[in-house]
């Protein structure tokens, strides 16, 4: 099933005099389950397609459907309200609330979406199991390491049971070790949970691990190939 | 949980935000002792005015108040006296002769007022038999006739107790008439117009004196006790005794009823200045805060924290922030002055002849009223607000897209 589609993409910024493309007539659609990364050198566009994609930012032309939803005609107001329903987000440089603990960090988009709280407490517990943290829920982001802090982002990411989740060069700040745990941990969400996964990246463990690989480049979608990842 | 988020931030940065509520609580520590301290100073004054110069009312007839006459006479001042000695709330009252007169010792002379009263019911009008600083209050004496003077009249025509004086008026004829006295006692108010303008003899003399009937009286002074209400009695007087001007302690004086309103809106001014400077400080101080938390609104926006919620976030932990100082800075002003409405602040040694000038006691008792605590907090907690919606804007101006990559 179609989750994402996106349509003759255009994002140009004006930077002194020169026009840059940043996304230069992109087409593609994502369905659900998928373990895609899109890759690209740096400045090649990959960014702003994810944050197009996430309505973080907008396109100057084309469109962007998730789930039958045009998201360029929301206000933003309800684009706020469609990605905190809709999209989970995993940054690069893990972005937790530091002076919540890594339980409240994962529970309070929860309490966002106003989820009672018996439920929001036994999910928390069961996303941080699952990343591997469930005896770190009191811990502040402070006394994580980098991949620990991720794998809350990941938790968090989760816990607004979004269609897809979109990370943004989840490992750029991770050491190989941690890296590999984390791919493991979102391998398993996708495989065994169904969860849809995009991720920007040039880390080739991502790139190994992704079942579809689209490539851009000045703003354009070179290749984009599916594969079957060895179990 | 926004709650939480922003109580918790306040106290991420300790040092800073130590700093802001230290300078919070000193500023409003400052403002409440100083609203306290001019609080004990004017009821201080309004208290001695009432007690030592103008009691809770005065009755004259009209004329006695247009012109100060020694004609202007009401006649049975005994029969009211008795009347109004019945009445609720009233404490005392005396009758009073009052003309002006010429004082000479054997040097020096000098212009004052001159009122007869009847020491034993005077005494419970007034103060000024508390306020003898030498000799008695119009008790008998061996060798003439007792006049109680004020200090600095004392002073003025060097005189002490049993000095002889010349006092001389015009009686009801209009014939100068001279009379010699002694000083029986010398008393000391806060109020050293008041000390040098003003003398006592006994009822009886001032009779002897002007010629006037037995009963008639310039003046009746009211005196009710602590309260400052004295408008129930004086409107029943009004009707009662319709001839006769009635008049309270706030129409006789009208700066001292001026003086407790105004007091509180020169304090409420000055509190206003401390937490506007206080403000921009904190401005400030969120200002930063928000600049280093660029990435974690973006992240917070991004994944689904709208824009009143992001908005009531730094605005609660601006007012978390105002608060904590104001509370404490009211806690501290409100014990250090309950302190010193017992003990009393000395100011003698400074400002005690000045104070004394101006009709103010130098040794402040302050005063701490619960609708005062009540309204500087309710100040703090609009500085916070106030305070928090510059920066709690630029928090919302900020692009997730852009802010979640922010280098801070």
């Amino acid at each position: 099933m179609k989750i994402i589609t996106v349509t003759n993409l255009h994002k140009f910024y004006q930077e002194t005099e020169v026009e840059v493309k940043a996304v230069n007539g992109i087409d593609l659609s994502f369905e659900e389950g998928e373990f895609t990364a899109v890759v690209g050198p740096s400045g090649s566009g990959k960014t702003t397609l994810l944050n197009i994609i996430g309505g973080l930012d907008k396109p100057s032309s084309g469109e962007v459907i998730i789930d039958n939803v045009n998201i360029n005609d929301l206000s933003s107001s309800r684009l706020i309200d469609f990605r905190m329903n809709n999209i989970g987000f995993v940054f690069q440089s893990y972005n937790l609330i530091p002076v919540l603990t890594a339980g409240e960090n994962v529970e309070f988009i929860m309490h966002l979406q106003g989820r009672p709280k018996k439920e929001r407490e036994s999910r928390t517990r069961e996303l941080l199991e699952a990343v591997g943290l469930g005896d770190r829920i009191n811990s502040r982001p402070g006394k994580l390491s980098g991949g620990q802090q991720q794998r809350v982002a990941v938790a968090r990411a989760l816990a607004s049971k979004p269609k897809f989740v979109l990370a943004d060069e989840p490992t750029a700040n991770l050491d190989s070790k941690s890296t590999e745990n984390l791919l493991e941990i979102m391998e398993k969400l996708n495989r065994e949970e169904n969860i849809s996964f995009i991720f920007s990246t040039h880390d080739a463990r991502v790139v190994n691990k992704a079942r579809r690989v689209i490539r851009v480049e000045d703003g354009k979608v070179i290749s984009d190939e599916t594969k079957e990842l060895k179990k | 949980m926004i709650w939480i988020v922003s109580w918790r931030n306040v106290w991420r940065n300790k040092l800073r935000s130590s700093v802001v509520i230290i300078a919070m609580s000193l500023g409003v520590f400052a403002g409440v002792f100083t609203m306290a301290f001019y609080r004990g100073m004017a009821n201080q004054r309004l208290k001695s005015a009432i007690k030592t110069e103008v009691s809770h009312i005065q009755l004259h007839t009209p004329a006695f108040d247009k012109v100060n006459e020694i004609d202007n006479y009401m006649d049975s001042a005994d029969v009211r006296l008795a009347y109004i000695r019945q009445q609720a709330g009233v404490v005392n009252a005396s009758k009073r002769l009052i003309v002006n007169a010429i004082v000479n010792s054997a040097e020096k002379g000098s212009g004052i007022e001159l009122m007869g009263v009847d020491p034993e019911k005077e005494a419970e009008v007034t103060d000024i038999k508390e306020k003898l600083i030498a000799g008695s209050y119009l008790e008998d004496l061996k060798r003439g006739k007792p006049i109680v003077i004020g200090e600095k009249l004392a002073e003025k025509l060097d005189l002490k107790t049993g000095s002889k004086i010349v006092v001389g008026i015009l009686n009801v004829s209009g014939q100068p008439v001279y009379y010699q006295y002694r000083v029986g006692g010398i008393f000391k108010t806060v109020s050293t117009v008041f000390d040098e303008s003003t003398a006592f003899i006994r009822y009886d003399d001032i009779l002897q004196m002007t010629g006037l009937p037995e009963g008639s009286a310039h003046e009746i002074a009211i005196y009710m006790g602590d309260t400052q209400d004295s408008s129930p009695l004086a409107n029943l007087l009004k009707k009662t005794y319709p001839g006769l001007d009635v008049k309270e302690w706030r129409e006789i004086m009208p700066e001292l009823g001026y003086l407790t309103e105004t007091m509180d809106v020169y304090m409420y001014i000055f509190i206003i200045i401390i937490l506007l400077a206080l403000g921009f400080g904190i401005v400030n101080t969120m200002l930063m805060v928000i600049l280093e938390r660029i990435r974690e609104i973006g992240m917070l926006m991004a994944v689904g924290m709208n824009k009143l919620r992001v908005f009531m976030m730094i605005m609660l932990e601006t007012i978390f922030l105002s608060l904590t100082g104001g509370v404490l800075g009211i806690i501290t002003g409100a014990w250090v002055s309950v302190i010193y409405s017992t003990r009393g602040i000395d100011l003698s040694g400074l400002y005690g002849k000045g104070f004394a000038a101006l009709g103010y006691d130098s040794v402040i008792y302050t005063v701490i009223q619960p609708k005062m605590i009540l309204g500087v907090s309710l100040l703090v907690i609009l500085t916070g607000i106030a305070a928090s919606v510059f920066p709690a804007l630029k928090a919302l101006r900020l692009n997730p897209a852009e802010a979640v990559r922010t280098d801070v």
